[in-house]
């Protein structure tokens, strides 16, 4: 038995990607929830949004690191990322006029606006991979670690170190600013309220003289800021890879239906409980297990539920669990 | 078939978000140009519908003069809250005027009636249900630029229960206190003229009376009010101008007294 050996082994190797993921799908969760009830349909090109806001990241930051610029320890990724939100931004807003006003003046349902963004995801994905390449890439720089392993170990003189990343560091605190901001935008602001306003009820937001294209364009700048942000802290903390995002549409969107959609605190909420379902099912506990049980009790397997294969799976039967017992989500959004 | 844009009978919430959606209120607007004389508001010889529709309105004609309330009754299916609307560019007009404070204002979109001076409060989902009440009446003032503290602050002694819940999520409030909350939003922008459709549907008697009390006190502020009514009796009491509306045409007007005494308007429509 061994308590603080097992809790460290936990922390190292469940918690702190856990929390590290859960951020990064609660900011991808926040911009899907927000189109949802803002502009009332599922937006399947967010996964690809964040590959190209990622994207226009990685590219400015490969600039600064050729012209030798850099932020010391923090990974230059950082300064790159104002420039590909700008891009981001930029992206929406074009598909937006050059696209989805089109429907949107014809009145067109939203179910008609889910198909037309599954067609902006294969364009953005498509464009993404032309211009950067299927393969992994690399841009993280900086300082690896907040907390290495081995310095852990040779400090507390435990068996099992404790390593805590710079990225997993930078998500969550990014992730904890953004979500503050976010709320304090929604809820303080004039902007902020005339968007809640629109999503109640547009007819007599239209009456108040809420001027539903400035409420559409205010929507797709935020989700295009925050799906950069997703999008560049999940490849800093993984890798950069284009086909990884469109593949973590589904576990985001499952984070937002679990939280339950077009509620945002859902949003944040669902993020987690699909995180952690996702590790702590994929994980091998054995390690854990050990220090915990008696010598002749200890599993002689490797306590794995599941191969990381299916890590997928997992967030898909948490969301079918969630909702066979609350249609609405865990917070109160839309019934589904 | 026939909708390209309809949605296919698709009913799955969890791609589409069916909560909120509006309904296809005209975003194009066109010029309003002066046209002096006339009451203060009047919809002239209206004849209008929905889209490509039939015509629901036939040579309609509503008005109402400062500091009046004017009501308009009818039996169920009459064009009542159609008439209203059509008063307030929500339909296609095929043929007649509105007119409101000597302007012509036939072509402007709702959005629009609404910068003129034109308060309307729909008969249902006529509040911001997820939002407090305080931010309901901020959403109402939203196309003022000024302060408008003086005005929330003359709604709250207009509706005191409101003061009261000002915090409180509007979709918590009873049905009651919900139609004030919508009067409230309603005047938060300082409109000329206040339209209500059926501001007393679906509450209790002892709350109705309460609502046409504060009715009344809108009234006396100088704010002529032009309401559709299920409760025609009760309405025409309080009427300054009453309309009885049958299948889309004017059949009786007068003043709410003269059709309280009519035998025709009483056999038909108040029970004799």
């Amino acid at each position: 038995m061994d308590f603080l050996n097992a809790l460290v082994a936990f922390l190292n190797y469940v918690f702190v990607p856990g929390v590290a993921y859960g951020s990064q799908l609660a900011l991808g969760a926040l911009g899907v929830t927000l189109v949802y009830g803002i502009l009332r349909f599922s937006n399947f090109a967010h996964g690809d949004t964040m590959a190209m806001g990622a994207m226009a990241t990685v590219l400015m930051t490969w600039l600064f690191q050729g012209w030798g610029i850099s932020l010391g320890p923090l990974p230059t990724a950082l300064l790159a990322l104002p420039f590909g939100i700008a891009f981001a931004i930029g992206l929406l807003l074009f598909t937006d006029r050059a696209v989805y006003k089109f429907y949107r003046v014809k009145k067109a349902k939203p179910v008609i606006l889910v198909i037309v963004s599954l067609g902006i995801t294969f364009i953005y994905n498509g464009v993404t991979r032309f211009i950067i390449g299927a393969d992994d890439q690399n841009f993280f720089d900086g300082e690896r670690f907040i907390i290495s392993a081995r310095e852990f170990k040779a400090a507390t003189g435990l068996a099992e170190g404790l390593s805590f990343r710079t990225t997993q560091g930078i998500t969550v605190v990014t992730a904890v600013i953004v979500v503050i901001v976010l709320f304090w935008f929604l809820n303080k602001t004039r902007a902020g309220k005339s968007m809640r306003a629109y999503s109640d009820n547009e007819d007599l937001a239209l009456l108040s003289g809420i001027n539903p294209e400035r409420v559409v364009m205010i929507t797709w700048i935020i989700v295009a800021t925050l799906a950069t942000i997703a999008g560049v802290l999940y490849g800093l903390d993984k890798s950069f890879k284009p086909f990884t995002y469109f593949q973590l549409l589904l576990p985001i969107f499952a984070s937002a239906i679990v939280g339950g959609l077009g509620n945002p605190v859902g949003a944040i909420a669902g993020g987690f409980v699909i995180a952690f379902s996702e590790v702590t099912i994929t994980y091998a506990w054995k390690k854990i297990l050990v220090y915990l049980m008696p010598e002749n009790l200890e599993p002689s397997g490797l306590v794995q539920l599941l191969s990381t294969d299916y890590k997928f799976a997992v967030s898909f039967v948490i969301l079918l669990i969630v909702l066979l017992f609350k249609p609405t989500g865990l917070f109160k959004g839309q019934s589904v | 078939m026939s909708d390209a844009y309809g949605d296919r009978g698709n009913k799955d919430a969890s791609i589409t978000n069916p909560k909120g959606m509006g309904s296809a209120i005209p975003q194009h607007s066109g010029q309003s140009h002066a046209a002096p004389g006339g009451p203060f508001l009047i919809g002239d010889g209206m004849t209008a519908g929905y889209g490509n529709g039939p015509d629901i309105l036939h040579d309609c004609t509503i008005a109402v003069d400062q500091g009046e309330i004017a009501v308009i009754v009818g039996p169920n299916g009459a064009g009542k809250s159609t008439g209203m609307k059509a008063v307030f560019g929500m339909l296609d007009m095929r043929k007649g005027h509105v007119r409101l404070d000597g302007e012509d204002i036939t072509d402007l979109s709702p959005q629009d009636r609404v910068a003129k001076g034109m308060g309307f409060v729909p008969q249902t989902s006529n509040i911001f249900t997820s939002m407090t009440v305080e931010e309901n009446l901020e959403m109402g003032a939203f196309i003022r630029t000024d302060d408008f503290s003086d005005t929330m602050a003359q709604v709250y002694d207009l509706f005191p229960i409101l003061k009261e819940k000002r915090l409180q999520a509007a979709g918590e409030l009873s049905g009651g206190q919900r139609q004030q909350v919508a009067v409230g939003r309603a005047l938060m922008t300082q409109p000329k003229v206040l339209m209500l459709d059926e501001p007393t549907a679906g509450v209790s008697p002892i709350v109705m009376d309460e609502l046409f009390d504060r009715i009344i006190v809108v009234a006396r502020t100088g704010i002529p009010i032009l309401m559709v009514e299920q409760n025609a009796r009760q309405a025409l009491e309080i009427a300054d101008k009453g309309y009885v509306l049958v299948q889309g045409a004017n059949a009786y007007t007068g003043t709410g007294k003269e059709l309280l005494a009519d035998p025709e308007v009483r056999k038909s429509f108040l029970g004799g």
